[in-house]
């Protein structure tokens, strides 16, 4: 295994062939499914109360990717969206900013010209998200076009199929193309675990994700059921965990997709807590991918301040 | 940025209602003792005495074995199994609706953390009622013969370390086959097995079926040897199982006993190791390492001992320990004075004999009686850690080179309880059930218990079989 007494050195050999990559990916350590599913259904038995609940609802709410990836979007909706991002409770302007505002490529100006001087980052997905059946040429003009158009973030997707098959090598190449396409921006490596399906795959993309140049890792585009899941993302944070030890890098997770109440993100923050550690309890290294997530955190924020439910219309619908 | 430190989320108390004192719950109504002094019950998470109980003499052995054999004569003997299923469903039913008491109930007198209780014990407690309520009407199905009989009244003594769920393991199969029981449970956690007497009432159990004692190791002794007693079921130490086994030598009484274990829960190199290293916490500090089959040995195999250890150890690091009301605690108190008392010696012990000693930081709180998560590295088969009994959140870490070697070292105690193999080889875990002899032997996972499955030891672990099919046997002669 690599946690040990591999260090930087000896990881950037495994990236040297196919080969050694191949043996690599496939020597990495099994995932047992119902171990992992047991370990995350403890995890999400913790009782996150009080001043512990206050802590976690403004820290989740910090790490929202505020998202709208519809064929409907417009620039009308992505203005709203933005000024939801900035001020998410207008009842409450003690309410944290989120992390970041995700939009396709052609939206990303419009966003950022509403996020100017926020500190809002504006994220982008790309190469023919969410599919990514696309050829290498027109990924990386898809990532540069986002860029150029001020994407602080770019959210790319990997090929499955060539990981299905085996062809870890393409998909290594492709991550690493797009980083270097992204420049500056923080490059997001979607793997979309439910076409994965297995936690080994999850595990071993993680690896090969990190290996090629990811900022972050995440679950899922939002199309594919299941989106993100506990399990998943538990598996993920031991990648980013061990990847840590091997190397001394820190690498975010984003869980997107399917995260829809305080409760489940509380769950999430409990395990990111109990396995990658208090080092990740932070907008730059873990993210939620979320819409519907954002006003269900503003109103258990606003219970636990008032002692009151208010109703959802008293939140903003975008 | 600050740390996500969790507030204490206690679970309410209010929702159980001791009472300041308990009789004996004898033919269907609680009665004074008549021969006993009374002896208190506390919570071992604070000391604070939660109430007193009755101690049961000779006497009292007597009336309630009395009540067992009249009842079993006039009563639930002759009843069809269809309608003893009726009251065993009603039982699995009311446990359900009672859980959140139970549970908290449990906790406060065993100290085991809530989470457990909740997620554990009650779940298994009314699965099993369930499960042998199933079998009541289908006894000549469960292949102890065409006409299976009950034996008559069973003795039952069980152990503080799962107090309700080792009543469940001994009355379910004992009602569901016709018998009729006298239980005492342990002197430390008499509260739910008195619990468990109200909802017999609640249910209409016809007086006598079910009779709860309480006392120490005299009242079990009396029950034991009483001579009406036709069948003795005992789960705790080997010493009192051997003293038993002793008392009903030359008797016709049927004998189960399940005692102590000293488990191998033994690592490959191919193993998934973030599940193993789950697997090797809930081995052995599940229930505070209160659990007969705990994974007490740990056999790791050389090439993988650093980063199993290290990893190990890491979590170790996020085990909560303290308060068991508190619905975040992983491990809560060591159940009494007197257990901790030899927990201590034998860690003492295993320092002495020359392993290294390892806990990770945590703070104890200073009432009542508590142990941090440990380790012994270092240790081999000739060391008292790796060979008794602890019976407390102490593991013992011994290494292995080869299959073989990890077999002649799981085998080589006197014990054979259960067992853990960690592998992704299918068929390694096969050869490997194969050649370990202990009752139970868990592939990917450990302490893992269900109503439809046998448990019970080899050599000084004991033997007959609760749980399954096989547990019904134990119950029925043919």
């Amino acid at each position: 295994m690599t946690t040990t007494d591999t260090g930087v050195d000896s990881l950037a050999d495994v990236t040297s062939s196919e080969d050694r990559l191949r043996r690599f990916l496939l020597g990495l350590p099994g995932v047992d499914q119902v171990g992992a599913e047991a370990r995350a259904a403890t995890l999400g038995t913790r009782s996150i109360k009080t001043t512990a609940k206050a802590y976690a609802l403004d820290l989740a709410i910090q790490m929202i990717d505020l998202t709208t990836l519809e064929g409907q979007d417009t620039p009308g909706k992505v203005r709203a969206l933005c000024a939801k991002a900035k001020r998410p409770d207008p009842a409450d302007p003690t309410a944290p900013q989120v992390a970041a505002v995700c939009v396709y490529p052609d939206l990303v100006a419009t966003a950022k010209f509403e996020l100017k001087g926020t500190g809002i980052n504006v994220a982008s997905v790309a190469t023919a998200f969410p599919s990514g059946r696309s050829s290498l040429a027109i990924k990386i003009q898809d990532t540069k076009d986002a860029v150029a158009a001020g994407a602080d973030e770019v959210d790319m997707v990997i090929d499955r199929g060539a990981f299905l098959s085996g062809r870890y090598g393409l998909v290594f190449d492709e991550i690493a193309a797009i980083r270097e396409a992204a420049g500056d921006a923080h490059l997001k490596v979607i793997l979309e675990t439910g076409e994965l399906v297995t936690y080994d795959n999850v595990r071993r993309a993680s690896w090969l994700a990190m290996l090629a140049g990811a900022d972050f890792i995440k679950t899922s585009t939002g199309k594919v059921s299941p989106a993100a899941t506990l399990p998943v993302t538990l598996v993920m944070l031991e990648a980013v965990r061990d990847y840590h030890e091997a190397t001394g890098l820190h690498i975010g997770v984003k869980p997107a997709g399917g995260i829809r109440t305080a409760k489940d993100a509380i769950k999430y923050l409990v395990t990111v807590n109990e396995t990658a550690g208090p080092d990740w309890l932070d907008p730059e290294l873990f993210r939620f991918g979320a819409s519907s997530l954002l006003n269900d955190l503003l109103m258990q924020r606003t219970k636990l301040a008032t002692g009151n439910y208010p109703g959802p219309d008293y939140f903003t619908l975008d | 940025m600050s740390r996500f430190e969790y507030a204490p989320a206690p679970e309410s108390r209010a929702i159980v209602d001791i009472k300041s004192s308990y009789g004996l719950f004898i033919n269907g109504a609680f009665t004074e003792a008549t021969d006993g002094k009374p002896f208190k019950t506390v919570s071992p998470a604070s000391e604070e005495v939660l109430a007193e109980v009755s101690e049961a003499g000779p006497a009292d052995v007597d009336r309630a074995v009395k009540a067992a054999r009249k009842a079993y004569d006039k009563v639930w003997g002759p009843m069809p199994g269809r309608d003893r299923a009726k009251y065993l469903y009603r039982i699995a039913r009311l446990i359900q609706e009672r859980s959140r008491e139970l549970a908290v109930l449990e906790s406060l007198d065993n100290g085991k953390p809530i989470r457990e209780s909740r997620d554990v014990d009650l779940p298994l407690v009314a699965a099993h009622f369930f499960y042998y309520a199933g079998w009541a009407d289908k006894l000549e199905y469960a292949g102890a013969g065409e006409n299976p009989q009950p034996l008559g009244v069973a003795a039952q003594v069980i152990p503080w370390n799962f107090p309700l769920m080792m009543l469940a393991w001994k009355i379910a199969p004992a009602l569901a086959a016709g018998n009729t029981v006298v239980l005492k449970p342990a002197e430390t956690t008499p509260l739910t097995a008195l619990a468990f007497a109200e909802i017999c009432q609640q249910a209409d159990l016809p007086p006598g079926v079910v009779n709860i004692i309480t006392g120490a190791g005299r009242t079990g002794q009396a029950l034991v040897e009483h001579e009406g007693v036709d069948k003795v079921a005992f789960t705790g130490s080997t010493a009192v199982g051997r003293a038993i086994a002793k008392s009903v030598a030359g008797t016709d009484k049927k004998v189960t006993l399940e005692l102590g274990g000293k488990a191998a829960n033994i690592v490959f190199e191919d193993a998934p190791i973030d599940q193993t290293v789950e697997g090797i916490v809930n081995g052995i500090f599940f229930n505070q390492g209160h659990v007969c089959c705990a994974g007490s040995r740990l056999l790791v195999q050389e090439s993988v001992y650093d980063e199993v250890l290290a990893r190990l150890k890491r979590r170790m690091g996020t085990l909560r320990v303290g308060d068991p009301l508190d619905k975040n605690t992983d491990i809560g108190a060591i159940n009494s004075a007197e257990q901790l008392a030899r927990i201590r010696e034998l860690s003492q012990v295993g320092e002495d004999e020359g392993s290294e000693r390892w806990s990770p930081e945590c703070e104890l709180p200073t009432q009542g009686f508590w142990f941090p998560p440990t380790v012994f590295t270092g240790v081999s088969q000739a060391h008292r850690i790796a060979r008794e009994e602890i019976f407390g959140p102490v593991l013992s870490v011994l290494t292995f080179r080869t299959p073989q070697e990890a077999v002649e070292k799981a085998n080589n105690t006197p014990f054979g309880l259960s067992a853990g193999v960690w592998t992704d080889k299918g068929s390694r875990i096969l050869w490997m059930a194969n050649q370990l002899r202990a009752g139970v032997v868990w592939a990917n996972t450990f302490n893992r218990f269900d109503p439809t499955s046998p448990f019970g030891g080899y050599k000084e672990s004991g033997y007959g079989r609760e749980g399954g099919r096989h547990g019904l046997e134990a119950y029925l002669a043919h």
